[in-house]
């Protein structure tokens, strides 16, 4: 094979292992609006299951995810940029701090059944929250915990030097620089970390499994002690434990739960770019 | 200006500065007296740790992790090298302007107000606006900025922004002005500016500035310092330093054999 041929054939190589990573993406996107758009209606996304789960809206589904979500991103954001403050402004590089992004790390790569188990033993039983939205959210905070932390370490890092030493050389203390010269640049990059972990978070089925998720509950919630239902959880069951479902039901689910977290990073797109935009130093 | 140097007192005095970056010694035994209501310009080679020396003055050294110092500086009769010393207080009396310009992206108006802010100093809106204008005044800005208060700072000229910087640091009413290279990121004219402002602000403030320049540190310094490989070689006026230095190696370093 001459040196052009064989050329030609590598260059083929690689341009079909790139069409072979967007296709699998592309498949699965093409069917579910295929076969879920049918199911989109006001009726289906504003009105509770019926006959079983066979018929119905998800709405209630929706409402779980939306609750669960918001509270595990409003307990994971502020414990999140506190951990990333202090790691990348108050602590030096000590075993300590080695040990704490060690953590982050291996908590990144934990499976999330794991998780569920986890928020089992400590919020559900331990902490006698019971099976509910409280210990759920706390469960998912957990999941997306190294997310938040790893872009606001990155956010942080992204302020220049420079700023810190203005601000300090004019007299400011430590705090006062963080408040009102780094956070205030850093907090995009946080943001977009906290949606970029929202995403995650909405579809997550293990976490909540045993920590909240209802099979089937014909009220939306009314305390953070209720249980909820949730969109990964529902679409499980509609596609394996409940019979004679119809399809759209469960195509329609899953495009929904898809297209939140596809919206969701987007948004998370959206936002990075244009604050890198603006941002000139 | 070299008759003066002898009535002047002294503002900041420094025996026996050693300085390590764990087991370089950036500073040998530095000794030196910073006159009061005059500019010191420091003159050397690059690494020859004059910025070192000046970042002690303020503890901006303190940033910087595995830096050692010992021997006394002291300011108003305060020993500023001692753990105790409040570091924001101290920072708040010997302010600096850095190499590069580094206004917060924030206003104008809020770069100035920064501050003012920060230490409360400000009794009302319209007490902190006069400081504000003030302070932009005095550093021969207000004239170019008063229509732009709210523009971001970011949108200024590089001379602008330096002139913004000092701004900000006159806010905060310190007593004396460190300036690192203050205008090596700027063009003639803007240095022009700048040393032209610096001859003004020596009348309430007492200004320390390191320069690779020696013409700069000749047009504007009363008195000069200069260090080679961590030690101050020779001090004194600025007119006997350049005109009849005592070591040869500051002749050497004068007259450009070397650095």
């Amino acid at each position: 094979m001459s040196a052009k041929s064989s050329e030609r054939a590598a260059f083929l190589a690689l341009r079909i292992c790139g069409y072979a990573v967007a296709a699998p993406i592309l498949l699965i996107l093409g069917l579910l609006i295929v076969k879920g758009a049918p199911a989109l209606s006001a009726e289906f996304l504003l009105s509770a299951p019926r006959m079983g789960l066979k018929e119905g809206g998800i709405f209630p589904a929706i409402v779980g995810t939306v609750i669960l979500v918001a509270l595990a991103i409003s307990v994971a954001l502020p414990l999140g940029v506190a951990c990333a403050v202090y790691l990348n402004e108050y602590a030096g590089d000590s075993r300590l701090t080695r040990l704490i992004r060690l953590s982050i790390v291996n908590l990144a790569g934990v499976p999330s059944v794991v998780f569920g188990l986890f928020g089992l033993g400590l919020f559900v039983l331990f902490l006698k929250f019971g099976v509910s939205i409280l210990s759920g959210s706390l469960t998912l905070a957990f999941l997306i915990l190294p997310v938040v932390i790893t872009a606001s370490e990155e956010a942080l890092t992204s302020v220049p030097k420079s700023f810190r030493e203005a601000s300090l050389a004019l007299g400011a203390t430590k705090m006062q620089t963080i408040l009102r010269v780094v956070l205030p640049n850093a907090l995009p990059g946080m943001l977009t970390g906290a949606i970029l972990g929202v995403s995650r978070a909405a579809g997550e089925t293990a976490p909540i499994l045993f920590t909240v998720a209802a099979f089937y509950l014909p009220r939306l919630p009314s305390s953070i002690f209720d249980q909820a239902m949730a969109l990964p959880y529902h679409l499980y069951i509609v596609s394996t434990q409940v019979p004679g479902a119809s399809e759209t039901v469960k195509y329609g689910t899953a495009l929904v739960l898809v297209s939140l977290a596809f919206g969701l990073n987007l948004v998370a797109i959206i936002a990075r770019n244009r604050i890198r935009k603006q941002r000139k130093w | 200006m070299a008759k003066e140097t002898a009535q002047n007192p002294v503002e900041i005095s420094v025996r026996g500065l050693d300085l390590f970056y764990g087991r370089f010694q950036a500073l040998k035994s530095v000794e030196i007296d910073i006159l009061k209501n005059q500019v010191t310009a420091l003159i050397g080679p690059s690494g020859c740790g004059k910025s070192t020396f000046l970042r002690s003055l303020n503890r901006m050294n303190d940033m910087i992790q595995g830096v050692r110092t010992e021997g006394v500086v002291e300011f108003e009769g305060r020993r500023i090298l001692d753990p105790e010393t409040d570091v924001a207080e101290l920072r708040k009396r010997v302010g600096m302007v850095f190499q590069k310009p580094n206004p917060f992206p924030m206003s104008v108006y809020n770069n100035v107000a920064y501050g003012p802010r920060i230490h409360g100093s400000a009794g009302s809106k319209s007490d902190l606006d006069g400081i504000v204008e003030e302070s932009l005044a005095a550093a021969a800005l207000w004239g170019e900025v008063k229509d732009k208060l709210k523009q971001s700072a970011l949108s200024l000229s590089g001379g602008q922004q330096q002139r913004l910087c000092i701004a900000r640091l006159l806010a905060v009413r310190p007593d004396v002005l460190l300036m690192d290279e203050p205008c090596s990121a700027l063009d003639p004219i803007a240095t022009l500016k700048i040393e032209e402002l610096m001859r003004d602000l020596k009348n309430q403030y007492t200004i320390v500035i390191v320069t690779h320049n020696m013409q700069q540190a000749a047009r504007v310094s009363d008195r000069t310092a200069f260090f080679l490989n961590g030690e101050l070689v020779e001090q004194g006026d600025t007119d006997m330093i350049f005109t009849r230095p005592k070591d040869k190696r500051t002749e050497d370093y004068i007259t450009g054999r070397f650095g």
